[in-house]
């Protein structure tokens, strides 16, 4: 994965980056499947190497192919982003280990929606059940911000039937 | 693309497996990976592939305009209905416990609705995006 | 050694987020600047759903014959951030089909030379 992101820094043709993060999203899911998050895996696939790169390829239809070719070498970019991984490194340290039963993640609520969740809405998929059930107002809000972003597009690229001058 | 015919006969056998996965998909999130988001993606997949091969005004055939504003605005209502559900039969908003007489049922029921819009609005969606995208001609002598 | 081998997802995400920050803030390209904010945001995902794995166990749908399971709580997470990424782009990518068809260009040096 590391390397189709270097790859697409430094390509130019807008085309070849598409298809590079076409591949890139396709890598990330099937580290995901690794990781045990079956659904993610399913739905970065479908919508990062599906519906991204459709869009993508749209908008490029409708743009240019190449990108110009930057007028001085970008030091200060570089500068700036290498500072801000060394402290998101030094920040990291603190973090716990990988697969670490200990943490806190797996501390309080987690093994209640693990053992309860059964019990309670009969659904052997957890993930479903918390999205759906017991975090159902975070969903509605996804929902109402899928159908803004509709919205928004409807009312940016809507062409009206009189072209005006 | 539309002769080509590899890419056609290939199009009209995988439209209708592609359609059917999305709804297992939507159906079997109870038990297996899934749910509404990626059904919703699968089926409008679907139809932007055959949008793709035969031509945009071949897909709006199978899928009008009207029909994908109205699946793009009824999965939130939907969604928004079993909340006012929950509140009419006597509990809070989204309140599936109520919805049946034994709660693992009413969470059975309201999962189901729910899921269901989620999948109408995210394909309405996505299709509607496709659609948006790819009617707008390019306008080269313009500006 | 363990600061290596215990964090090893973080150091590739870490890498991952400084890449995509890199795209943003250096190329003038606006479609690459949302390439560059899309593998931003997938970085992120890594980062929520790395600590939830545990080694031994499976994934969260409950099933006979199995006693570990990964965390449930970061995949529902993500699940919703993903979807919203997807919407932020579409967004994005009409804003940048508006600008090209107002400036005739989507090179940031070339539009705001325009604006002068």
């Amino acid at each position: 994965m590391a390397v189709t992101v270097v790859a697409m820094v430094l390509q130019r043709n807008l085309f070849g980056v598409v298809v590079l993060f076409s591949i890139y999203s396709f890598l990330m899911a099937t580290v995901l499947v690794a990781l045990d998050a079956v659904d993610v895996a399913m739905t970065e696939a479908a919508v990062g190497a599906g519906i991204s790169t459709v869009l993508l390829l749209g908008a490029l239809h409708l743009t240019g192919g190449t990108e110009a070719k930057p007028l001085q070498r970008p030091l200060l970019p570089l500068a700036l982003s290498v500072a801000v991984g060394a402290m998101l490194v030094y920040g990291m340290q603190g973090l716990p280990a990988f697969s670490d039963p200990q943490a806190p993640i797996h501390s309080h609520v987690a093994p209640r929606y693990l053992q309860e969740g059964m019990k309670e809405t009969g659904i052997p998929n957890i993930v479903t059940a918390v999205l759906a059930s017991y975090r159902g107002f975070d969903t509605l809000g996804e929902t109402a911000v899928v159908f803004t972003a509709g919205i928004g597009v409807i009312a940016l690229l809507r062409r009206h039937r009189r072209k005006g001058k | 693309m539309k002769d080509d015919i590899i890419l056609r006969v290939v199009a009209k056998l995988l439209m209708p497996f592609m359609l059917v996965f999305a709804l297992y998909v939507q159906f079997h999130g109870d038990y297996g990976p899934g749910g509404g988001f990626q059904a919703g993606v699968i089926a409008a997949a679907a139809i932007i592939f055959y949008a793709i091969i035969f031509g945009l005004a071949a897909g709006q055939v199978l899928a009008p305009d009207w029909l994908v504003e109205t699946m793009l605005a009824a999965g939130v209502l939907l969604y928004a209905g079993v909340g006012l559900a929950g509140i009419a039969l006597g509990g809070n908003y989204l309140d599936y416990f109520v919805l049946d007489a034994d709660s693992v049922t009413g969470q059975h029921r309201g999962i189901f609705w729910v899921e269901a819009g989620v999948g109408c609005t995210v394909a309405g969606v996505m299709l509607k995006l496709f659609y948006m995208f790819a009617g707008r001609s390019r306008d080269a002598e313009d500006a | 050694m363990s600061a290596i081998t215990g964090h090893f997802s973080y150091w590739v995400t870490v890498f991952l987020m400084v890449a995509g920050l890199y795209i943003i803030i250096s190329r003038t390209n606006l479609l690459k600047k949302l390439i560059g904010l899309a593998i931003l945001q997938t970085s992120v995902y890594l980062l929520y759903i790395a600590p939830g794995k545990l080694i031994g166990g499976t994934a969260p749908i409950i099933a006979d014959g199995f006693s570990s399971y990964s965390n449930p709580l970061p995949h529902v997470l993500i699940l919703t951030a993903i979807v919203v990424g997807v919407a932020t782009l579409a967004l994005g990518l009409a804003l940048v089909v508006r600008i090209r068809e107002a400036y005739g260009t989507i090179e940031e040096d070339e539009i705001l030379g325009q604006e002068d």
